[in-house]
C-alpha cells in the first residue's frame, strides 16, 4: 500500500482486526459488477457492506456477486438492509455468519421507509442478543450521544450514526452531536448515511471520526470510478487534517503579512 | 429411484413438489443451487453447513435460502 513518505501508516481497529483505508463501501445501486469492482478498486477499500436476499428460485444461475468481488480479498460485511424488526435483522446475520462464517457484521434496523431512519428502540434490543450470540455488531444509528453510549454497553463494537438520511446526500447534517458521539465512545465511531460527496466525507474525519461508510455517493455519482478516487483521498485529507490539529476559528480577520515596513 | 410420495414445501415463500427422501443439499442441486453458495434457514432455524447431506426434507417444511448481493 502506497503511503506519503511524510505520514506514518494510521491504521485502525475494529474488534481485533485492523484496517488501513478509513473508507468502507457499499455494493448496492451499481450498474453492473463491473463498475462496483472498478469502484471497489478505486476507493482502497478493505472492507464492503453486502446484502443477504433470498436466491431467486426461477433463475439461480444469475451471476454473483460473490463472483466480481472476492471474499477473500475483501472483507464482506453482511448487513440487515430491509430489516424493520429486531427479530428480522437477528435472523438475517444468523444466516450471513451460516454463509461466510463472519461475526463481524453491520446492524441497521429501520423505523419508516420514507426516511429509513433506524428505530433505535429496536437497534437496542437486537444489539444485545447479537452480542450474546458472539456476533460482533457496528451497529448504524441517530446521531445521539446517549443512544451511542447505550449500543456500547450493549456490545456494540462500532458505533455508526447517520450525518443525513440514507441515500440523501444531505452530507453531516450535525457536526455537534458526531463531535458528541466520538469524544464519548471506545469504539470507533464511523459517519454512515448521508454522505454525498468529497467534502461530506472530509469533514466526518475532521470531527475525529474513525471512518466513514458510503454506497450511494459513489455509485450515483456521473463518474462512480472518479467519485471513488475523491473518497479515498477525502477521507485521507480529512484524516491528517484532524490529525494535524487545525487552528482555531476568529470571529474577525487577522493579517497573514506583516504590519510593519509598509511602504 | 422411485419416487413414492411427494412432499409439499415453502421455499422462499413459494410452494413446491418435491419427491420423498431427499436431503436439503439434494433438493438445493435439484433446484439448480450450488449448496456452497448458500445459507439455509429450516424451519426458522439456520442449517449448519455441515448438515445439508444430512437432514431430510419433510412434508410442510419451510426453508428460506439466501445469498449476498449488492447492498449499502
Amino acid at each position: 500500500m502506497n503511503a506519503p513518505h511524510s505520514v506514518q501508516a494510521d491504521s485502525w481497529t475494529v474488534s481485533g482486526r485492523t484496517f488501513t483505508s478509513r473508507l468502507i463501501v457499499g455494493t448496492g445501486k451499481y450498474k453492473s459488477f463491473e463498475e462496483n469492482a472498478a469502484a471497489l478498486e478505486a476507493s482502497g477499500a478493505e472492507i464492503v457492506t453486502v446484502a443477504v436476499r433470498r436466491v431467486n428460485i426461477s433463475d439461480p444461475t444469475q451471476p454473483m456477486l460473490t463472483d466480481h468481488i472476492d471474499p477473500k480479498r475483501y472483507t464482506y460485511l453482511p448487513n440487515t438492509a430491509g430489516c424493520f424488526t429486531a427479530d428480522e435483522a437477528i435472523r438475517t446475520l444468523r444466516l450471513a455468519r451460516e454463509a461466510g462464517g463472519w461475526n463481524l457484521v453491520k446492524l441497521e434496523v429501520l423505523g419508516e421507509a420514507k426516511t429509513l431512519y433506524p428505530d433505535m428502540r429496536e437497534t437496542l434490543r437486537a444489539t444485545e442478543v447479537l452480542a450474546r450470540e458472539g456476533f460482533e455488531p457496528m451497529v448504524y444509528c441517530v446521531d445521539d450521544p446517549i443512544a451511542a453510549k447505550q449500543l456500547e454497553e450493549a456490545g456494540a463494537v462500532a458505533i455508526m450514526p447517520l450525518g443525513a438520511p440514507i441515500g440523501s446526500g444531505l452530507g453531516i447534517q450535525n457536526r455537534v452531536t458526531i463531535r458528541l458521539i466520538v469524544e464519548g465512545a471506545h469504539v470507533p465511531v464511523l459517519v454512515d448515511a448521508g454522505v454525498g460527496t468529497a467534502s461530506d466525507a472530509a469533514v466526518a474525519m475532521e470531527l475525529g471520526c474513525d471512518g466513514v461508510l458510503m454506497n450511494t455517493a459513489i455509485a450515483e455519482a456521473r463518474d462512480p470510478v472518479m467519485m471513488a478516487r475523491a473518497m479515498k483521498l477525502a477521507v485521507e485529507a480529512g484524516r491528517i487534517a484532524y490529525l494535524a490539529g487545525r487552528m482555531g476559528k476568529r470571529r474577525y480577520a487577522d493579517p497573514s503579512s506583516p504590519l510593519a515596513g509598509l511602504i | 429411484m422411485t419416487v413414492e410420495t411427494s412432499l409439499e414445501v415453502t421455499v422462499n415463500g413459494e410452494q413446491r413438489q418435491l419427491p420423498a427422501g431427499l436431503t436439503i443439499a439434494a433438493m438445493l442441486r435439484e433446484l439448480g443451487i450450488e449448496p456452497a453458495k448458500v445459507a439455509v434457514e429450516h424451519n426458522r432455524e439456520i442449517v449448519p453447513r455441515s448438515s445439508l447431506d444430512t437432514v431430510e426434507v419433510a412434508d410442510g417444511d419451510q426453508f428460506e435460502i439466501v445469498h449476498f448481493v449488492g447492498g449499502g
